[in-house]
């Protein structure tokens, strides 16, 4: 027992600085390319690689409507990259089927909107594949994308941050990434990886978001959050396009003398939760912040683990109640959208609130 | 209907029913019974037989009058140009969001309200402008809406996708593609169940036609006998895919299997007035029915697709000139010498007019009050936590 809380804590101390070495580590060998680029390259990466992988979804063919798949119809071929008529339920089911053969199959539903018709076959059918047959059958090689997020002028049907109710089923994974460089790894990554996994990409940052990518094929870490801003005042955790709202946020909390730290979750679930752990005991105070609505949002889930973690432990405790920004308990709105945001503005406010409790 | 005042508007129709009228290339025949003060009884044949699956088709021969194709052609002209300035304005950003234009199917929506009343349902997808200015919809509400002002139908809220209105049985307005096909069912189930002598119709798309749920609600309405139509909307095209690299069968009409089905020419408003006839007796009597109406959108699927990536500007054309819905009744309307060519063209200069008319005011109409953002989600708030600076105004609760 006490071997295995030493080794958590040398493991921990690791995870804490993991953002520096992962700087020092990532060569100077990438173009600057946006986040549908990056996945494309991922995705070209991924057919290559194995023989096996298949992607395919509405309108992938021609390179889809956000051109995340182009030309892999064309160099993969039509049996590999191919359409599927409009049916989300049945474009689940088929994934999974294929899957469960061995397969790597890389579904794309068009909008995270529109995945609710194939929510029973992810809930019911992928997660539970590997437990209700005794690890006979598994369908770990299916990884479903979807674009997901405000987009600032989506409505109510092009905008939704479906994450938490994925977040709820034991046996799925759900990854999300903030920008090109963390993308083109973390998918690489959910293909490969052994389990079902639904990857939400932000649909703002698919053009705005520019980085420089390394060409080769790399891999970033499922399950563990990286700490990307160091602080001493504040943890603040997001995922996706929130995270340079936080950002933003944090330089401008700087300017008042409040140091932030900035924790990417990347996985959201089995979430990391050590290193939010870490921060937290360091700091003493946690901001969560999210586009879907607050009530049952993911920052509920982090709140409540690190208020049983952190309430009172090692002389450290939390000063300040846990505080969450995210969306209204609205629809996402249309020409609202503006005040159902989480915007940098209300994210400072309680920065401030938190830390002057 | 949106404005049928064309016994004023046209002064020349009452001296035109009193000529008589040249043999038409059409095979008609004269009533001698003039119905009400509309004239003389037309009987024009569609462009093309219905084809029908399980069902006898109706006739092609259809009755109609003078008013009636002057109605189908203001009413028609009233919907293309208020796309055409949606288009505008989409372009000028004063409308934003998603824009899914339906001009090239206004037969569709027209032949339809003029084969039933305000009491029977419409539910559709989200390409609803031109059906809700056919239930009664005014333009300035439609202007408006798209713009989020509070004049809209919706109070703003909507947007082009969620358009309805209550009093004239038009269910809006539905962004999710065949979703609003299981609610159709349940409407017209509802209608069965308080015997008034309604049906509903519910349309889709040939994208939509994949969907699950739409095999759900046959069977449900089919096994329960629904007075429900089913309406496919068959502009070959789901989004930027073909319907015959979409669909194994692209034979809509007959996907119904158990269900009979009609094919239609949805660019020809007799032919659509005729067959919609046609399927409300026979919902009433007997329970579903599919109508497949072979129509064609010549804008893109929505105003951020050009509309020429998968198919050519030919075709668009093309179309444009042998089948257009509005040039067909202009031509029935010369032929018949029921209204000059001159005279049409005021119709359609008046209705530039009219447009140009909801859109100023639709623009003077303010935005939503920011409390609006909190109304409607139940039907009292729960309250809603929302920070201020401070933080001790930690909870608001709000209407």
């Amino acid at each position: 027992m006490a071997l295995r809380g030493l080794g958590r804590r040398i493991s921990i101390g690791k995870r804490c600085f993991s953002s520096a070495s992962e700087v020092e580590k990532r060569p100077r060998d990438g173009k600057q390319i946006n986040l549908f680029s990056a996945i494309n390259q991922a995705l070209h990466i991924a057919l290559e690689t194995d023989s096996r992988a298949y992607v395919f979804g509405e309108d992938v063919g021609f390179g889809g409507v956000f051109r995340c798949t182009t030309g892999l119809a064309d160099r993969f071929g039509r049996n590999r990259v191919f359409n599927t008529p409009l049916c989300e339920q049945g474009i689940a089911g088929f994934a999974i089927g294929l899957a469960a053969m061995g397969n790597r199959a890389i579904a794309e539903i068009q909008f995270a909107d529109y995945i609710y018709p194939a929510f029973d076959q992810i809930v019911n059918e992928a997660a539970k594949f590997r437990y209700r047959s005794g690890n006979q059958f598994n369908c770990g090689g299916l990884t479903i994308r979807s674009p997901y997020g405000a987009v600032g002028h989506g409505g109510h049907y092009h905008s939704q941050s479906p994450e938490a109710f994925f977040c709820h089923v034991p046996g799925l994974k759900v990854v999300i990434p903030r920008s090109p460089q963390q993308a083109k790894g973390l998918l690489l990554a959910c293909i490969r990886d052994p389990n079902p996994v639904v990857f939400f990409e932000p649909k703002w940052l698919y053009r705005l978001a520019v980085e420089e990518v390394p060409e080769r094929d790399y891999m970033l870490p499922l399950s563990q959050a990286e700490v990307i801003r160091q602080g001493s005042d504040i943890t603040l955790v997001g995922w996706g396009a929130q995270l340079s709202v936080l950002e933003r946020a944090c330089d401008e909390a700087a300017k008042d003398g409040i140091s932030c730290e900035l924790i990417d979750l990347r996985t959201l679930i089995p979430w990391d939760k050590e290193t939010v752990e870490a921060s937290v005991r360091k700091t003493g105070r946690l901001l969560v912040s999210h586009e879907a609505p607050v009530t049952g949002g993911f920052g509920a889930e982090i709140s409540a683990s690190i208020a049983e973690r952190c309430f009172l432990r090692h002389g450290l405790q939390l000063e300040a109640p846990v505080a969450r920004i995210c969306g209204l308990d609205t629809p996402f709105p249309l020409v609202y959208e503006p005040f159902y945001m989480p915007t940098k503005n209300k994210v400072l406010d309680a920065i401030k609130a938190t830390v002057n409790y | 209907m949106a404005v049928s005042r064309l016994a004023s508007s046209s002064s020349s129709l009452s001296k035109l029913l009193l000529r008589p009228l040249p043999a038409p290339p059409f095979s008609r025949s004269f009533s001698a019974i003039a119905s009400d003060d509309d004239g003389t009884v037309l009987t024009i044949e569609t462009s093309v037989p219905f084809t029908g699956h399980k069902i006898d088709p109706p006739s092609r021969s259809v009755d109609t009058t003078r008013n009636e194709l002057l109605s189908f052609f203001h009413d028609m002209s009233v919907m293309r140009r208020m796309e055409i300035a949606a288009d505008s304005l989409y372009k000028a950003k004063l409308i934003r969001g998603f824009c899914h234009l339906y001009d090239g199917q206004e037969a569709v929506a027209i032949g339809m309200e003029a084969a039933i009343t305000k009491r029977d349902s419409i539910i559709t997808a989200y390409r609803d402008h031109c059906t809700f200015l056919g239930r009664g919809g005014t333009l300035v509400e439609v202007f408006s809406e798209l713009m989020g002002r509070r004049s809209g139908c919706s109070k703003g809220k909507g947007g082009s996708m969620h358009f309805y209105k209550k009093e004239a049985g038009f269910y809006g307005g539905h962004g999710i593609v065949g979703a609003q096909i299981p609610l159709g069912c349940g409407l017209a189930f509802a209608q069965k169940y308080s015997k008034d002598e309604t049906v509903t119709f519910a349309l889709y798309g040939d994208g939509a036609a994949n969907q699950g749920q739409l095999f759900e609600a046959l069977n449900m309405s089919a096994l329960w006998d629904l007075p429900v139509i089913l309406v496919c909307e068959n502009n070959h095209y789901g989004m930027g895919t073909a319907e015959w690299r979409a669909s194994k069968s692209p034979a809509y009409y007959k996907r119904g299997d158990y269900v009979p089905g009609l094919k239609v020419d949805g660019m020809d408003v007799l032919a659509v007035k005729q067959a919609c006839k046609f399927a409300k007796e026979h919902a009433l009597k007997n329970g579903p029915i599919i109508l497949e109406m072979d129509t064609y959108r010549y804008h893109g699927h929505s105003m951020s697709d050009p509309g020429s990536t998968y198919r050519t500007r030919d075709e668009i054309s093309g179309v444009r000139q042998e089948r257009d819905p509005i040039e067909r009744v202009r031509k029935l309307i010369l032929t018949y010498e029921i209204s000059s060519a001159s005279e049409l063209k005021d119709i359609e200069k008046g209705i530039r007019k009219e447009v140009d008319e909801a859109i100023r005011q639709a623009k003077e109409s303010p935005m939503p009050d920011p409390s609006e953002l909190f109304t409607n989600v139940y039907v009292k708030g729960f309250g809603v936590e929302a920070f201020g600076a401070d933080r001790k105004e930690v909870k608001a609760v709000l209407p």
